[in-house]
């Protein structure tokens, strides 16, 4: 499959190096750096209920994009990964009382172990059926996560934890939660985003596009793989931590079943296979589009006179749009909303700068 | 001891029955499968769709009709997908296609549920619940009833596999697809005649199922049941997908009887998926799937 594009690095190299320089690093920074403190001045409502899981799930959904969009493997156990950092994160703060930045590692670092162990298959399976044993993981883990005492979630599968603090620092408004995520998501973003640059990006990608011909020029590709799955879990592992420290105050169960996993996969369909950025757009949209469907489902209640709209309804609108979106999005825009993004801003530029109109090297301008 | 065997024995009884359901739910997606190397994470909301349809219009038209409603919706839906779904992704990757799938899925279930609500719908069969008595082991007829018209609609399968035109063209592209074509066989045809078939075991998994637990939501977990029978049995094998969900009814039975006290229940949750597990780590082809060798 050739469908998604990482720029190759003697091409970043070469054309478009200089002009995109110009348009200032630091104003991009800045630009972003205001982006992510938006929501600071947003209320609690906006925090909770769109930032936080945005951030949160882009970061699951961005180191499944590292297995999937570009080792070109699947995955359909992501969820399973969150629970397990969700978990082990709770019990290493709460009960063990490790210090906060220690507990969100130790999740990751469980994850990852969980993400290795669940690999193996990968070895002489592939496609369809590694993503069968993928979903055997979800299953498995899930259930134990529920069965052995140890984890702590009993029968309703739910382990609170105590008051969230790092030294005299109290995280108890969802502000300052927010904070604590994008002091942990930012650096791994940039990490995953040299990772995917790096060596060990590239023999994935060489995985991806003809694993025999990787192995053949010496990309060891079993090893990568197992590699690629541990990235995916470490990174699954921390969103999963994240969710019980920063959003919802307690690790369950409930929150990580298979539809967690469908829709992670989801947001790196809509936002972009293979692509950092796309990971954290697909999120947001996928947040959002319930949202957006329950403003349009009340207004259009208002204006016809109908009762209230009540959730199930919500729920079963929401579903019928995000399963034509995912269809709609591998037909129409298989590459996702990250070029869409990108070639917006190019058009944006060039109607402010048309100087820095580039000859034809924008992300969309390389035809495969 | 005898006591531990009766039991057992039931309990085997009872769990080959609902196996018998998820032959039938695996068997739709080994047509899809086969005709179109796909798989139809859709199967289980197909399932849901088909119940929901003919419990909701049941009331209105009677069961037969409902029946012919259904199927007709089904048939509906097999060109839509065929024409909006899989031709335009026809050349993609084995996975952009799976993922289509699951979109069709959720859309399937939001719009089921859209149309006849979310409430749990009984569905009765008419058929006499109390259970019989044979050689001293209990067994419900409306299991046995279900297990013999899957039985008639596997044999009825067989029968448009190897006797009628339809088929022969459907075997012709599973074997291989470009060949079939060459020789004048209509791909895109014999993708929604496949469609069909996996939407009319659906219907008949849908209604046999609905009439013993009520139709509901709960309906589409069948499917993830059916992806390891699918694994168990081999994804390519008609024979393989009843073995295995057998096998795995049955094993769900026993596991959950025997194990389940032990270990807290839920057995059967994960029942077929280690099985899959087993069976993809030892003979990824499955118990009765074709070994395919892979070129370079």
């Amino acid at each position: 499959m050739s469908e998604i594009t990482v720029p190759s690095p003697p091409a970043r190299r070469t054309a478009p190096a200089p002009t995109r320089g110009s348009v200032s690093a630091a104003a991009r920074a800045f630009g972003l750096a205001a982006l992510l403190l938006l929501p600071l001045a947003g209320d609690e409502y906006w925090i909770k209920s769109v930032a936080l899981p945005t951030l949160i799930f882009g970061l699951a959904a961005l180191g499944l994009n590292l297995v999937v969009g570009v080792a070109g493997q699947i995955s359909m156990g992501q969820a399973a990964f969150m629970a397990v950092g969700a978990f082990i994160g709770a019990i290493a703060y709460g009960r063990y009382g490790l210090p906060l930045p220690f507990a969100i590692l130790a999740a990751g670092f469980a994850s990852a172990a969980i993400g290795i162990v669940i690999g193996l298959p990968s070895r002489s399976i592939r496609g369809l059926y590694l993503m069968v044993s993928t979903l055997a993981a979800q299953f498995i883990v899930l259930w134990l996560l529920q069965r052995v005492p140890w984890f702590g979630a009993a029968s309703h599968g739910i382990l609170s934890i105590p008051k969230l603090a790092l030294g005299p620092v109290a995280f108890n408004t969802p502000h300052a939660r927010y904070l604590l995520t994008l002091a942990v998501v930012v650096p791994l973003t940039l990490f995953a985003a040299n990772l995917v640059r790096s060596r060990i990006g590239r023999a994935w990608i060489g995985i991806r596009e003809r694993e025999i011909a990787a192995e053949v020029l010496g990309v060891p590709a079993f090893r990568y793989k197992l590699m690629a799955f541990a990235a995916a879990g470490f990174y699954a592992g921390v969103a999963g931590a994240l969710v019980t420290f920063a959003w919802t105050g307690a690790a369950t169960v409930e929150e990580f079943r298979l539809e967690l996993s469908v829709k992670l996969l989801g947001m790196i369909i809509i936002g972009g296979l293979g692509s950092v950025l796309g990971s954290y757009l697909g999120a947001a949209f996928i947040v959002l589009v319930p949202i957006a469907i329950s403003i349009a489902l009340h207004a259009a209640a208002g204006l016809l006179g109908w009762s209230a709209v009540n959730a199930g309804t919500l729920a079963n609108a929401e579903h019928l749009v995000f399963g034509l979106l995912i269809i709609a999005f591998l037909i129409a825009e298989p590459k996702g909303l990250a070029p869409l993004l990108l070639r917006g801003l190019d058009a944006v530029r060039n109607i402010i700068r048309p100087s820095f109109r580039r000859a034809g090297a924008g992300p969309q301008g390389e035809k495969e | 001891m005898s006591g531990d065997l009766v039991y057992g024995t039931e309990l085997a009884i009872t769990g080959l029955l609902i196996g018998v359901m998820y032959s039938m739910v695996a068997l739709g997606f080994v047509l899809i499968f086969k005709a179109s190397a796909v798989f139809n994470f859709a199967q289980g909301a197909m399932t849901l769709f088909g119940a929901l349809t003919v419990v909701g219009l049941s009331p209105l038209v009677g069961l037969p009709l409902a029946l012919a409603a259904a199927l007709v919706a089904m048939a509906v839906l097999a060109v839509a997908v065929e024409r909006w779904v899989l031709r335009p992704l026809i050349g993609r990757s084995a996975l952009t296609v799976f993922m289509a799938t699951v979109g069709v899925a959720y859309a399937l279930e939001g719009l089921a549920q859209l149309i006849w609500g979310n409430q749990p719908r009984g569905l009765k069969l008419d058929i006499p619940q109390a259970p019989l008595q044979l050689g001293g082991v209990y067994v419900s007829p409306p299991d046995l009833i279900g297990a013999a018209i899957a039985g008639v609609c596997v044999m009825l399968l067989v029968l448009f596999f190897q006797r009628t035109k339809l088929g022969l063209g459907l075997r012709a592209m599973a074997d291989d697809p470009i060949a079939a074509q060459a020789m004048g066989v209509r791909v895109g045809r014999m993708w929604a005649v496949a469609w069909m078939l996996a939407g009319a075991v659906a219907i008949v998994a849908g209604v046999l199922w609905g009439s013993r637990i009520g139709v509901h939501f709960g309906m589409t977990q069948i499917t993830l049941k059916a992806l390891p029978i699918l694994i168990i049995g081999g994804v390519d094998s008609i024979p393989g997908a009843i073995v295995a969900g057998l096998l795995v009814g049955a094993g769900e039975a026993l596991g959950e009887g025997f194990l389940g006290p032990f270990v807290g229940g839920g057995v059967q949750e994960i029942v077929a998926y280690l099985g899959a597990l087993l069976i993809l780590t030892f003979r990824h082809q499955g118990l009765l799937g074709e070994k395919t060798i892979d070129r370079i």
